[in-house]
């Protein structure tokens, strides 16, 4: 069931650690959105086949990437592209320091600079269905969001987390499709985040739930008692593309046949 | 709706970004010249921990008043050996009360500090206008959001986080209180105290007897969704901790002194029958409104509310402040002193006698 590694070679990489990223296939599927459809009610979501990295990307990746890309590089990349916390916990453009491991996830990526990046590997960024489609499992299903054990070992490690950086990557079974770290490590930008979730600072006020209200972000939801995933909505729905936070990563996607 | 082109979007956002790039600071410059041409003077407000309160105002004209809130997320004890990982503004349960007056300009600052997990931002009952700022207020780890809006009412109001998802973030400890003051101000008294109630819920319950006091690390307490879902607490607390209001933190008072309580409900999910045991509260704003109501024993809060309460303490003693739906107060932790020192006033309060019934009565029966 679309186990087969895919091993993608990046050109320009110095580094050959980094220069293969894992992919995964997972097969199409519908499943019913924890988002509520625009009248309120459930989203039944159609997903085609997709490749998705096991991992999100790392420290060590991105360090290649900016390398191989210099106008992605914090200090060199354009504000418009790239906040002021831009990669920040590095100690220099091109240097981690030592408390950024290399194999840890990468956060403080804009949204800009997280889809450069998976383009430069023939890649994008997952559609929030296709994430959100990935994320329903768990090691043994492929829908695992009604079991409600599974929900609060989730919440319960995402308020475990504490410190500056996030955690490593791996300490958790890989799902039923091989991926891994999806739910409990970071929240990971979307493809399409932004046109999803209401904006938070809405210029149009009345038109449809707003999720920064009391009792809108009631009316986004279908599935209400998904509470690490209604986080997640919350934090990427708070960000400008051009912004990063310590907790934000990503990990790309890729159709199918290609 | 969901399925807007990305090209759309980027670009929508982009022009979001660059107008953002104005940032907190044109505020200000704006606030300089009001519409009327008239600066305000601007006033940067001192906040204080709970249970105190910042001091009354003494202005006969309105201010901007520049107020700053963070939102920390903190590990703190709960009960005795216990610890919980809150969310809070300015590091404590509730977050400060905010205090202006009636006609006021209140320029809110709210930073999420950088170590958060969660974006947060504020709703003030306060506030006349979009979610009471929450919609301006979306403020991700690490950044500023600014927003200001105009006190018209006077009366007291709850605050609270309004991110989803919502209820976990206020069970969490996400709210505080604003008194607007009336353009006259409050009548003068001997002490201000202020107190909210919050029920929380754990994975544990409350006295958990797996620990050791002194244990090592102090085991944490963790967040149970499905107690939140059933509206079944572990813990119904004031001031965000068992023994807030207890021994060296009791309230204190003096033989006539009159003492005005702000009181308020963050919930998110319980009413509080507030009441102090051996008192009756000489005035209550009810739901912090306009209407005063005398001689009240018990005042409701509903989550989200408020009132003003004033009682003066005619006799020394402790007191307790309890939510009267009492199991709370006993096996949940909703129990606090107030406690009033002087010379005992016996025509108004003494004890006659005590101990085995007198032998001619016994030897009727
Ligand atoms: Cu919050």
């Amino acid at each position: 069931m679309g186990r087969i590694a895919f091993a993608m070679l990046l050109a320009l990489l110095g580094s050959p650690a980094y220069a293969v990223a894992r992919y995964v296939k997972l097969p199409a599927g519908t499943f019913i959105s924890a988002l509520a459809a625009p009248n309120g009610g459930p989203q039944r979501v159609h997903v085609a086949a997709f490749w998705m990295r096991v991992e999100p990307a790392t420290n060590g990746e991105f360090l290649a990437f900016v390398r191989a890309h210099p106008r992605w590089q914090r200090g060199r990349v354009l504000p418009l592209f790239a906040g002021p916390h831009y990669l920040a916990a590095w100690r220099g453009p091109l240097t981690l320091g030592r408390e950024v491991r290399a194999d840890g996830p990468v956060t403080q990526v804009s949204w800009f600079a997280a889809r450069a990046f998976c383009a430069g590997e023939g890649a994008r960024l997952p559609t929030w269905d296709e994430w959100e489609y990935a994320a329903a499992a768990d090691a043994t299903r492929r829908d695992a969001r009604r079991d409600p054990a599974r929900n609060a070992a989730i919440l319960a490690a995402i308020q475990a987390s504490t410190g500056s950086y996030p955690g490593a990557i791996g300490r958790h079974r890989a799902d039923v499709y091989g991926v891994r770290d999806l739910n409990r490590l970071l929240w990971e930008w979307t493809d399409d985040y932004a046109a999803m979730f209401p904006s938070a600072d809405s210029r149009n006020p009345g038109t449809g739930p707003s999720l920064a209200l009391c009792g809108g972000s009631a009316l986004a939801f279908f599935d209400r008692t998904q509470y690490a995933l209604i986080m997640r909505v919350a934090a990427l729905a708070a960000l400008r593309p051009s912004e990063a936070a310590p907790r934000v990563g990503f990990r790309c996607v890729r159709n199918d046949g290609e | 709706m969901k399925h807007h082109s990305v090209a759309a979007a980027a670009l929508t956002l982009l022009f979001a970004t660059a107008t953002a790039a104005a940032g907190p600071g044109s505020l200000s410059a704006y606030s300089a010249s009001g519409k009327s041409g008239q600066a305000l003077p601007v006033i940067k407000e001192t906040l204080v921990a709970p249970p105190d309160v910042p001091a009354a105002i003494h202005r006969d004209y309105p201010a901007r008043v520049v107020v700053q809130l963070e939102t920390k997320e903190v590990v703190k004890k709960i009960a005795s050996g216990l610890n919980y990982d809150f969310w809070t503004f300015n590091g404590t349960v509730p977050g400060p009360l905010i205090r202006v007056r009636e006609g006021d300009t209140v320029e809110l600052h709210l930073r999420n500090d950088p170590s958060s997990h969660m974006t947060h931002n504020i709703d003030l009952h306060a506030v006349m206008g979009p979610g009471g700022g929450a919609a301006a207020t979306m403020t991700p780890p690490g950044q500023e959001s600014v927003f200001a809006f105009k006190a018209m009412r006077a009366g007291i109001y709850v605050y609270h986080c309004a991110t989803p998802p919502v209820p976990m973030h206020i069970a969490n400890g996400m709210y505080g209180m604003i008194l607007v003051e009336p353009p006259q101000g409050l009548p003068p008294v001997a002490h201000e105290y202020y107190v909210m109630q919050g029920d929380f819920y754990t994975t544990t319950g409350y006295k958990y007897t797996g620990y050791t006091t002194g244990a090592h690390p102090t085991p944490l307490l963790a967040f149970d969704l499905q107690k939140m879902l059933k509206e079944q607490p572990t813990y119904v607390l004031f001031n965000g901790q068992e023994g807030s209001l207890i021994g060296d933190h009791a309230l204190h008072a003096k033989v006539g002194d009159t003492v005005r309580l702000f009181v308020g409900d963050g919930g998110p999910n319980l009413t509080s029958s507030f009441h102090i045991i051996g008192q009756i509260f000489d005035d209550v704003q009810v739901e912090g409104g306009t209407l005063v109501n005398h001689n009240v024993q018990t005042t409701l809060i509903p989550p989200g509310g408020a009132v003003t309460v004033e009682l003066k303490t005619l006799v020394p003693g402790t007191f307790l402040l309890v939510d009267h739906a009492i199991t709370r107060a006993f096996m949940k932790g909703a129990l606090g002193q107030l406690v009033v020192s002087g010379e005992p006033q016996p025509e108004l309060y003494h004890k006659v006698s005590s101990g085995p019934a007198p032998a001619d009565k016994a030897g009727a029966f």
